[in-house]
C-alpha cells in the first residue's frame, strides 16, 4: 500500500533523510518513531505529495508520489503536525471546503460531513468558529478533515501532541477504530502510544531507519532473557555480590530507589525461584518481586543513542 | 482548473469574515467620495464663473474635468488599498501552516492560485462598482459621456487586476503579511513612478520606461480609448506575476 524506496531528501546541502526504505501493507497501523528532527515530518510530507524526494521513489497504492501527485492525494487523509486549520471559518464551512477539495459533491459531501462530525464528536460544535475551539476540539476537526471521503490511507503527524490525557485517550480510541481496510501511518515521539496503537514501528534517527519491527520483537531483540525487579531489605553490596553468584543470573544492578534492584537472568523464569530462595535463606526481607520487561522507552533510547542497555 | 471553484468559495468566506476587507473598503469609499466631491465642486465653481465668461464656458467639459481625473484618483487609492487585500492570500496560509492542507488536497497549484485570484478580483469589482452611484448622481444633473465612463472602468479594472497579481506574488514570498503588503506596495509604486525617469533617460530608455510603467497605460482608457496595446500590457503584467507566483510555489519542492 505504501512503499518507500531509498528516499533521500536534502534541504539545501543538508540531508534531512537518507536512504529510507520501508513497506506498509493494507490495513496495518504503523508508527513512525523518532526524536525531534529525525526526519519523520519530511517522510510524511513526501508521502502526502507536499514535496518530492531528492532521490528515491515513494509509491502509494502503486502510484508514484512525484509524477502522479493528484491521484495519490485523492487516496490520502492527512493530519499535518500542529493541526493547521482556517481559524476564521466555522467547523462546517471548513469541512465543506475540505470535502469539496477532495472532490466530494452534493449528497455524498453532506453525508460524509455528517459522518465525520459524529465520529469525531463535533456535533454540538459544528457551527462554532474554529478559532474559538479548544485545542482538543481543533485536533478533532483536524482528524475529521483527514477522514472526509473515507480515504484508504491515513497519515497522521503527531496526532496527540498537546492534548490533555483524557483527550489523548479519546483520539487514540478513534485511531484504533480504523485499521481493517484503512492503512494508518502515524508519527509520534510518545512511546506508549506506539505500543498501544501500532502493530509495527519504524524507528528513525538522524534521517535513517534504525529499526523496523513489531514493538514486542524490538524489545526481545535488545533484551535477552528475563528481567526481574526485586525490592528487598538487605545490605546493598552483600546483596549484589550474593545474587550475582546465583546460577543463571547474568547481571544485577541497584536501581535509583533505596532497596530496589534489577536482576537479569538467562533462560526462563525458573531462576526467579532460586533468587527468592537465596534472599530468604540469607535472612533478608523480600518485599516485592516482579517481572520487568524493557520498556519501549528503553528500547528506543538504546536504538537512537546506541547505548548498551545490557547489564554486565 | 481543479480546485478553482472550491478555493474561490473558501477565499470569499475568509475575505468577508476578515475586518481588513471592511476597513479597506470603508477607507476606499470615503477617500474616493472625497476626491469625487472635490472634482465635482471645483467644476461647479468654474461653471458658475463661466456664465460671465464665454471663452471659459467653451472649454468646460464635465467628463474631462470630473470623470477623467476621478479615474486617476481611483488608481491611487487602489494602489494603497489592494496590497492590504492581497497580503494575506498566501502568507497567512504559510504562517498558520494551512498551506500544508492546501498542497496535500487533490488540488492543482494553478487551480488554487486562480481561486484566490478570482476571489480578490471579485473584491475589486465590488469596490470599484461601489463608485458607480457617483456617476449616476452626476448624470442626474448633467449629461455624461458614458463611453468614457465605461472605458475608464475597464481601465481601472485591468489596472486593479494587475495590482492583485503582483500582490499575490509578494504574498507567496513571505509568511509575514506586513512584509507582503510592503513589498507589493513598494513594487507597485516603482512601476508607477518609473515613467518619471523618462525625462533624463534619452529616447530609447524613455520609450522603455514608458512601456513598462503601469500608469501610462491607464491614461488612454480614462479618455475613452480602449486600445488593444494597453489592454495587452495589463494582461501581460497580470499573467507575468501569476506565472511567477506558480514558479515560486514550486520552490517548496527543494526548499522544504
Amino acid at each position: 500500500m505504501i512503499i518507500a524506496e531509498s528516499l533521500t531528501k536534502n534541504y539545501g546541502l543538508k540531508p534531512a533523510i537518507q536512504d529510507v526504505s520501508f513497506e506498509i501493507q493494507r490495513g496495518e497501523i504503523v508508527g513512525l518513531l523518532g526524536p525531534n528532527g529525525a526526519g519523520k515530518t519530511t517522510i510524511l510530507r513526501i508521502l502526502t505529495c507536499f514535496m518530492p524526494p531528492t532521490s528515491g521513489v515513494a509509491r502509494i497504492d502503486g502510484l508514484d508520489t512525484s509524477t502522479e501527485s493528484l491521484r495519490v492525494r485523492e487516496k490520502i487523509g492527512f493530519l499535518p503536525e500542529n493541526v493547521p486549520l482556517y481559524h476564521d471559518l466555522r467547523v462546517t464551512t471548513f469541512l465543506r471546503f475540505a470535502g469539496a477539495a477532495k472532490g466530494l459533491k452534493g449528497k455524498r459531501l453532506q453525508e460524509e460531513m455528517e459522518r465525520v462530525i459524529i465520529d469525531c464528536g463535533l456535533g454540538e460544535h459544528r457551527n462554532r468558529l474554529i478559532k474559538h475551539l479548544s485545542k482538543g476540539l481543533r485536533q478533532r476537526v483536524g482528524l475529521a478533515q483527514a477522514l472526509l471521503g473515507d480515504p484508504p490511507i491515513l497519515i497522521l503527524d503527531e496526532p496527540t501532541t498537546g492534548l490533555d490525557p483524557a483527550q489523548i485517550v479519546e483520539i487514540r480510541e478513534v485511531i484504533r477504530g480504523f485499521g481493517g481496510d484503512q492503512t494508518v501511518l502515524l508519527s509520534t515521539h510518545i512511546l506508549p502510544e506506539v505500543s498501544q496503537l501500532c502493530e509495527r514501528v519504524i524507528i528513525l534517527n538522524k534521517g535513517k531507519v534504525v529499526a523496523e519491527d513489531r514493538p514486542e520483537n524490538l524489545r526481545a531483540r535488545i533484551q535477552s532473557g528475563v528481567r526481574t525487579l526485586v525490592r528487598v531489605r538487605a545490605p546493598r553490596n552483600t546483596f549484589l555480590e550474593r545474587i550475582s553468584l546465583v546460577p543463571g543470573v547474568t547481571g544485577v544492578k541497584a536501581s535509583e530507589k533505596e532497596g530496589e534492584f534489577v536482576v537479569e537472568s538467562k533462560g526462563d523464569e525458573s531462576t526467579r525461584a532460586i533468587i527468592a530462595r537465596t534472599i530468604i535463606e540469607s535472612g533478608w526481607d523480600l518485599l516485592e518481586m516482579t517481572g520487568r520487561d524493557l520498556t519501549l522507552e528503553e528500547v528506543f533510547m538504546h536504538l537512537v543513542t546506541e547505548e548498551d542497555l545490557q547489564l554486565d | 482548473m481543479r480546485g478553482t471553484i472550491v478555493v474561490f468559495r473558501k477565499e470569499i468566506y475568509s475575505i468577508f469574515a476578515s475586518p481588513i476587507f471592511y476597513a479597506a473598503s470603508f477607507i476606499f469609499f470615503v477617500v474616493a467620495g472625497y476626491f469625487f466631491y472635490s472634482n465635482a465642486l471645483y467644476f461647479s465653481i468654474l461653471s458658475f464663473q463661466a456664465t460671465r465668461d464665454p471663452f471659459l464656458s467653451e472649454r468646460l467639459n464635465l467628463t474631462n474635468m470630473v470623470v477623467t481625473p476621478f479615474f486617476g484618483d481611483l488608481s491611487i487609492i487602489l494602489l494603497l488599498m489592494l496590497p492590504l487585500i492581497t497580503m494575506r492570500l498566501y502568507s497567512e496560509e504559510r504562517r498558520s501552516g494551512t498551506i500544508e492542507l492546501l498542497f496535500t488536497y487533490p488540488l492543482s497549484d494553478v487551480g488554487t492560485l486562480l481561486g484566490k485570484y478570482l476571489a480578490t478580483l471579485l473584491v475589486l469589482v465590488i469596490m470599484v462598482a461601489g463608485t458607480l452611484p457617483y456617476m449616476a448622481l452626476l448624470e442626474s444633473f448633467a449629461s455624461l459621456d458614458w463611453g468614457i465612463v465605461f472605458s475608464g472602468y475597464v481601465g481601472i479594472f485591468l489596472l486593479g487586476a494587475g495590482f492583485i497579481a503582483l500582490g499575490i506574488f509578494t504574498s507567496a514570498l513571505t509568511e509575514n503579511q506586513i512584509v507582503a503588503a510592503v513589498l507589493s506596495f513598494g513594487a507597485l509604486l516603482l512601476f508607477w513612478a518609473l515613467v518619471w525617469a523618462k525625462s533624463y533617460l534619452g529616447p530609447l530608455g524613455g520609450r522603455i520606461v514608458e512601456l513598462i510603467s503601469i500608469v501610462t497605460h491607464l491614461e488612454p482608457f480614462t479618455k475613452g480609448l480602449v486600445d488593444t496595446r494597453h489592454v495587452a500590457y495589463y494582461l501581460v503584467f497580470t499573467f507575468f506575476w501569476l506565472f511567477m507566483t506558480i514558479q515560486f510555489l514550486k520552490t517548496r519542492y527543494w526548499r522544504g
